[in-house]
């Protein structure tokens, strides 16, 4: 990783950005006056707890129209400085609180007059970014050490309907082993292709997708239609973690979960550790950046693809085990619906990193347990534009602070030994 | 560099680079991949793919027969499915309604590729093309209908080529990755027109469910086979689509434009260096892509549909990428790898219709060619032919 350190003084460019950055949160906040504060009225009453809880929570009860123009006031006060003197490196945290505040403050005017169970959504955010994290950390193996892999989608299909058959034979645990085995068999020919036959990487990627799409859809037609059988799979139930389960706000939120988010949770700590606190990180990490060099100091490079790939494929199984075992036990066609794409973005998104991964996941995850709620609480926007704002809010994050991601360097190059 | 036997066996035009160092030969190789007009011995391009569809059809059948097919059983299966593809005009006419559009989307992500760009929005673009040419197509009255279709195919290029162009222009300026865009353009495409579609100036009067109306018959593409049997649904979109091919090979290969987009392909940095425009590169690249996605959806509509409805784009952007990649973003080979893969989709719903197979079979069948062709090392090992394996470059990594 380089760390070039920045100079003090601003280019014109980043003069600008800063500029167009305090107007998108002056924006916001205008939008918060006009659209939000004329329509809202009485008091807006979030829920804390959970009834089943054991220490409940008072619901937090706010006044719609003043908490609103508070709320307004402070983008407008975010917007005018980033405008004026910039947040410079941080400005990427200060317009993702702007636009936590705008949410706060959606929230607020859709709420006023009403109950809204804040918990509820919290918690289905938690588990909605699970398939998307998983994926992200799929991708994130294969490519730290060179593979590209944009097979995540197939990965997650093929897994959750593996999970399906299997968990419906012989149980849940069961599935879920052989659905992280399936994944690991597809990133097997993943690797295989790409590292012994040097085919196109994006072309095995595109392949398993289309594969494991038509394999699955043509199985489900025609055997699981006429099996019903095998394709009512047990479904994982949420497990309370003693104590901290307990605790308001955070207890429900992340420690009443099923398996698939504890695991995520583990999984992107392990991963990070692994990629960059150990020997096998360095490695994989420096087979993904300069195969030639790593070749020299006697690193096998393309076992090291091998078994990364392979990792890959085993969370990415896992993650498809999460459609079928961790929510509905069941399959139907197409199931994954782009998720293992998001996944991708994800991944670009949090330029290769696990933390950022959950970090981008968690925010797919929550603007998709949004516009459920939101279409819940009736509010008098179209669901079409609610389910369009994440897609819209990525491509406005993507192209306005990530900017150009940099790949690993040899990500898709198959390394020829000389 | 020293000969190694395995690998010049694999690699044949490594061997005229002989002596050159490593290095410079490695580069050469590529520079000189990515501007060749693709030269292809009859072996490359006809025997390998010929053994791909063969081993490709050989597994899709022990696939058959795991889940309970006897071997007879495939064999009739696949004879509907030849007999659907070509076995009488009906058949023929699907074919070819089925390849129409997908020679558009392959080429939309070839010319994609050859300028170093991943373009995945092939469905968005579709779509937003699609719902240009559905609006011009019913609320234009009273013009004759060569002017009618002309301006509901622009209509299409440019609801496309928009589309299209966001990707490349947020790429140029920002350097966000298209990947991204193009996929999150696409889903918003989709809820796009699933709120057009209930507005009452484009939804079916009297209808409660997201139909648009009917596109006038001013604005319906001619049936050119319905001498033969009025049935027949192939429509003069075919040769449109035949038309933007070769136009798509000029620009490639004759042109100052096409010159500049392969420049940028082949290593962005270098194009930079030798004074071209890298962003300006990229936005006409994409809106041309998108445009030509868009006549695509623009045909669906105005040849096969008649009106717009929910996802009327049915994957026919992600199959592009196929089409592309099995063509090797070659804009012939697209055509070909299109009437291929057209030909698979009409004769497979014949199999599931006479055959009882499910269609999805097809897309197993349909990746495993695209690997094996794209994999003639496994094809030359399983049946020992001679090839050569030089490939045009296909696609480019993240920092392309």
């Amino acid at each position: 990783m380089s760390t070039v350190k920045q100079a003090k003084v601003l280019t014109k460019g980043q003069r600008r950005r800063a500029q167009i950055l305090g107007v998108i949160m002056l924006l916001l906040s205008v939008a918060v006056v006009w659209l939000f504060i004329p329509n809202a009225a009485g008091q807006a009453t979030f829920g804390l707890s959970t009834p089943d809880e054991a220490i409940q929570l008072d619901p937090l009860v706010v006044p719609a129209t003043g908490s609103l123009w508070f709320l307004a006031a402070v983008l407008a006060f975010l917007g005018g400085t980033q405008f004026f003197r910039g947040f410079q490196s941080k400005a990427t945290i200060f317009l993702g609180v702007a636009l936590l505040i705008f949410v706060a403050a959606l929230l607020v005017w859709a709420t006023a007059g009403k109950d809204f169970s804040l918990i509820g959504m919290l918690s289905s955010t938690i588990a909605r970014c699970v398939p998307i994290a998983l994926g992200a950390l799929a991708g994130i193996l294969c490519e730290r050490s060179g593979v590209i892999n944009i097979a995540i989608e197939g990965m997650l299909l093929g897994g959750a309907f593996v999970g399906v058959v299997v968990g419906s034979l012989v149980g849940g645990i069961g599935g879920l082993l052989a659905a992280t085995a399936s994944g690991a068999v597809l990133a097997w020919f993943l690797a295989f292709f790409a590292i012994r036959y040097r085919v196109d990487q994006i072309i095995v990627g595109i392949v398993i997708n289309i594969f494991v799409l038509g394999l699955t859809s043509f199985l489900t037609a025609q055997v699981l239609v006429s099996r019903p059988d095998l394709n009512d799979a047990p479904i994982l139930t949420a497990w309370q973690i003693p104590i901290l389960g307990d605790i308001p706000i955070i207890g429900p939120t992340f420690f009443n979960q099923t398996w698939f988010v504890y695991a995520t949770f583990i999984l992107v700590a392990l991963i990070a550790f692994g990629l960059f606190r150990t020997r096998w990180g360095l490695r994989t990490r420096s087979v993904g950046e300069n195969p030639k060099a790593a070749d020299t100091v006697g690193i096998n490079v393309n076992r090291t693809r091998y078994i990364a790939v392979t990792l890959g494929g085993l969370v990415g199984g896992f993650a498809g085990a999460w459609f079928t075992i961790g929510t509905v036990g069941r399959f139907d066609e197409n199931m994954t619906g782009g998720r293992g794409f998001i996944a991708l973005a994800a991944m670009i998104f949090a330029r290769w990193n696990p933390i950022g991964a959950l970090a981008a996941a968690t925010v797919f995850g929550f603007s998709d347990s949004l516009q459920q709620k939101l279409a819940v609480l009736q509010v008098p926007i179209p669901s079409e534009f609610l389910a369009m704002a994440p897609y819209l809010v990525t491509i406005v994050v993507v192209a306005g602070l990530v900017g150009r991601a940099r790949a690993p360097a040899a990500d898709g190059q198959p390394y020829v030994k000389e | 560099m020293a000969e190694q036997p395995g690998r010049a066996g694999l690699d044949a035009r490594d061997e005229t680079l002989g002596q050159e160092s490593v290095q410079g030969a490695s580069v050469r190789a590529a520079v000189m991949q990515s501007f060749a007009v693709d030269r292809l011995d009859w072996r490359t391009a006809f025997l390998v793919p010929g053994l791909a569809i063969f081993s490709a059809l050989v597994i899709g059948g022990l696939i058959l027969m795991a889940t309970g097919s006897s071997f007879s059983d495939v064999l009739s299966a696949y004879r509907a499915l030849f007999m659907g593809a070509f076995g009488s005009w009906r058949a023929i006419s699907e074919t070819l309604v089925a390849a129409t559009p997908l020679i558009l989307a392959g080429l939309a992500v070839a010319l994609a590729f050859r300028a170093g760009l991943f373009n995945i929005g092939g469905e968005g673009q579709i779509l937003i093309g699609g719902l240009f040419a559905v609006i011009l197509g019913f609320s234009i009255s009273g013009v004759p209908a060569p002017l009618h279709i002309t301006l509901a195919l622009l209509g299409g290029v440019l609801g496309g080529a928009i589309w299209g162009a966001i990707p490349g222009y947020l790429k140029a300026k920002t350097g966000a990755h298209e990947v991204i865009t193009t996929i999150m353009l696409n889903f918003i495409a989709l809820r796009l027109l699933d709120y057009l579609l209930l507005r009452s100036f484009i939804q079916r009067e009297g209808r409660n469910d997201p139909v648009s109306e009917s596109i006038l018959p001013s604005a319906q593409l001619p049936r050119f086979l319905t001498p033969v049997d009025p049935s027949l649904r192939v429509h003069i979109g075919i040769f449109i689509a035949i038309a933007i091919a070769a136009l798509t090979q000029w620009l490639l290969f004759r042109t100052k434009l096409g010159f500049e987009m392969r420049a940028v392909g082949a290593n962005p940095v270098a194009a930079k260096y030798a004074g071209i425009n890298v962003g300006r590169s990229y936005v006409i690249t994409m809106a041309i892509a998108g445009g030509m996605a868009g006549v695509a959806g623009a045909l669906q509509i105005l040849g096969v549909l008649g009106r717009a409805t929910p996802g009327f784009s049915a994957r026919l952007g992600f199959d592009g990428i196929a089409v592309a990649l099995l063509g090797r973003s070659n804009p012939y080979g697209v055509v070909l790898a299109a009437l291929l893969f057209g030909a698979l989709r009409a004769g497979g719903q014949e199999m599931q219709a006479t055959a009882n197979v499910g269609i999805d079979i097809i897309a197993v069948i349909q990746a495993l060619i695209i690997i094996f062709v794209a994999a003639p090392a496994l094809i030359r090992a399983i049946y020992r032919v001679k090839a050569s394996s030089a490939q045009a470059p296909i696609s480019k990594g993240w920092s392309g």
